[in-house]
């Protein structure tokens, strides 16, 4: 197997684990979104990568030049991440009015105010 | 921020740059890299460096709350609005050919819609979402005092 | 990047993690120019180094700037975490090479993306008439989920800061 290979898949998989460990891992809410954005950029690392031709050069059609990338996963992940930074924008608000409404964004401490709330009740 | 002499004049100097560099990339999307989500992006982190600097309420005032409401929806609304023209012209929805004497002519203008529609809206968002993220920040302020 | 995503797991003051998710954006988008991916740099610098990391700042001047310590380490998941790496290495191994001209993706609809455009909109940049024109419905709907973000969040965070009710108390 020649150099370059399959090590772009395994940088993104490699980014990817480490997002899905953040996922799950903390229990602070805004790190869990620090690590949601970082599995969002491993798929847009896989996505690129995968349109990338060797010898090829950006797609924007200029005389002279016969290689060209793949324009269309350019596409998908263009969008993708200004819907990323929407969503994370959103999330963002919805931790804020956790925090007004609970006092903290550490989600167990969340669960045991939730719970001791219910046996109030 | 707003005591720091240098910073405001720096901010003040650089509006005008960021904001044409925004409206170049959307102009220029069609020829390099660039388009109607970078471009909108841009344009907002104008009036984010604004209200950093100069604090939220000169903020409000450049840009108020309705004007970035109707930002927002307009933006969505030239988008459709453009297919929808393609289909009573006779077209597709979305399909751009038929907006000019000759195809080519037709896309070219379609797209150019389209990417103002999408700056709009992008820009309007982003400002709308820093703003209130910023803005519960000064009504917890004044709560406090 | 493989750095700075690990600076982020090992750091437990928040703000440090932000900054350092600005950094790993802006890595990614130099990543993505050595790519041929000009336009996607140019949004992941805009967007992921720029807005998010204001966005993130903004909210985090709501909450609180440190992260709770945990007394031990989770082990649930990074077992969890670790047999999906494994198990997405092993689907790789199918994978064609990085950089390969044969590859499915480049035999699909690319090719006559790339050979049409220019003739039929007299615009040079396929990025653009991709988004804008082949795909317009996909442009459309991703215009509408950032409409409707710009929406929710006015709804969630407008209005004035309510003290904690013991009754209706449902976030």
């Amino acid at each position: 197997m020649e150099w370059p290979g399959l090590y772009n898949y395994w940088i993104a998989i490699f980014l990817m684990v480490t997002g899905l460990y953040l996922v799950m891992a903390p229990q602070n809410l805004v790190k869990k979104i620090v690590g949601l954005n970082v599995f969002q950029a491993s798929v847009f690392v896989l996505y690129i990568t995968m349109g990338k031709v060797t010898g090829g050069t950006a797609p924007i059609i200029a005389e002279g030049i016969e290689v060209y990338s793949n324009p269309l996963p350019h596409v998908l992940i263009l969008t993708a991440i200004v819907v990323g930074v929407a969503t994370t924008a959103v999330g963002l608000a919805l931790v804020v009015r956790i925090n007004e409404s609970f006092g903290t964004i550490e989600e167990d401490e969340i669960r045991e105010l939730e719970e001791a709330q219910e046996d109030a009740s | 921020m707003s005591h720091h002499l240098v910073v405001r004049v720096v901010a003040k100097l650089l509006m005008p740059f960021i904001i044409l560099f925004a409206l170049y990339v959307q102009m220029h999307g069609d020829f390099g890299p660039g388009g109607g989500f970078q471009a909108g992006v841009i344009f907002a982190s104008a009036f984010v460096l604004y209200a950093l600097v100069y604090g939220m309420d000169a903020a409000r005032k450049v840009l108020p709350d309705g004007a970035l409401r109707i930002g927002l929806a307009l933006g969505v609304l030239i988008y459709g609005g453009t297919g929808v023209l393609g289909l009573l012209l006779g077209g597709n929805f979305l399909d751009y050919s038929v907006l000019a004497h000759d195809p080519v002519h037709g896309q070219h203008y379609g797209i150019f819609a389209i990417e103002f529609g999408v700056g709009l809206t992008v820009a309007s968002a982003m400002a709308t979402i820093f703003f209130h993220f910023a803005g519960r920040g000064a009504n917890l302020d004044e709560m406090e005092e | 990047m493989g750095m700075s995503a690990y600076l982020i797991v090992r750091l437990h003051n928040l703000f440090a993690v932000v900054m350092v998710s600005g950094v790993y954006s802006l890595l990614a988008a130099t990543f993505f120019v050595v790519v041929d991916a000009v336009d996607v740099a140019f949004t992941e610098a805009a967007v992921g180094a720029g807005i998010s990391t204001v966005l993130m700042l903004g909210a985090l001047s709501l909450t609180k700037g440190r992260e709770k310590v945990p007394s031990r380490p989770a082990i649930l998941p990074i077992i969890i975490a670790l047999a999906t790496g494994v198990a997405l290495i092993y689907g790789t191994l199918d994978m064609p090479n990085y950089g390969d001209p044969d590859a499915p993706i480049h035999q699909h609809v690319a090719p006559t993306y790339l050979a049409d455009s220019k003739p039929k909109t007299g615009i040079p940049n396929v990025v653009t008439v991709v988004l804008a024109s082949y795909r317009g419905y996909d442009t459309l709907g991703e215009v509408t989920v950032i409409f409707t973000a710009g929406i929710c969040v006015m709804v969630l965070l407008q209005g004035r800061r309510r003290r904690r009710k013991a009754k209706g108390d449902t976030a």
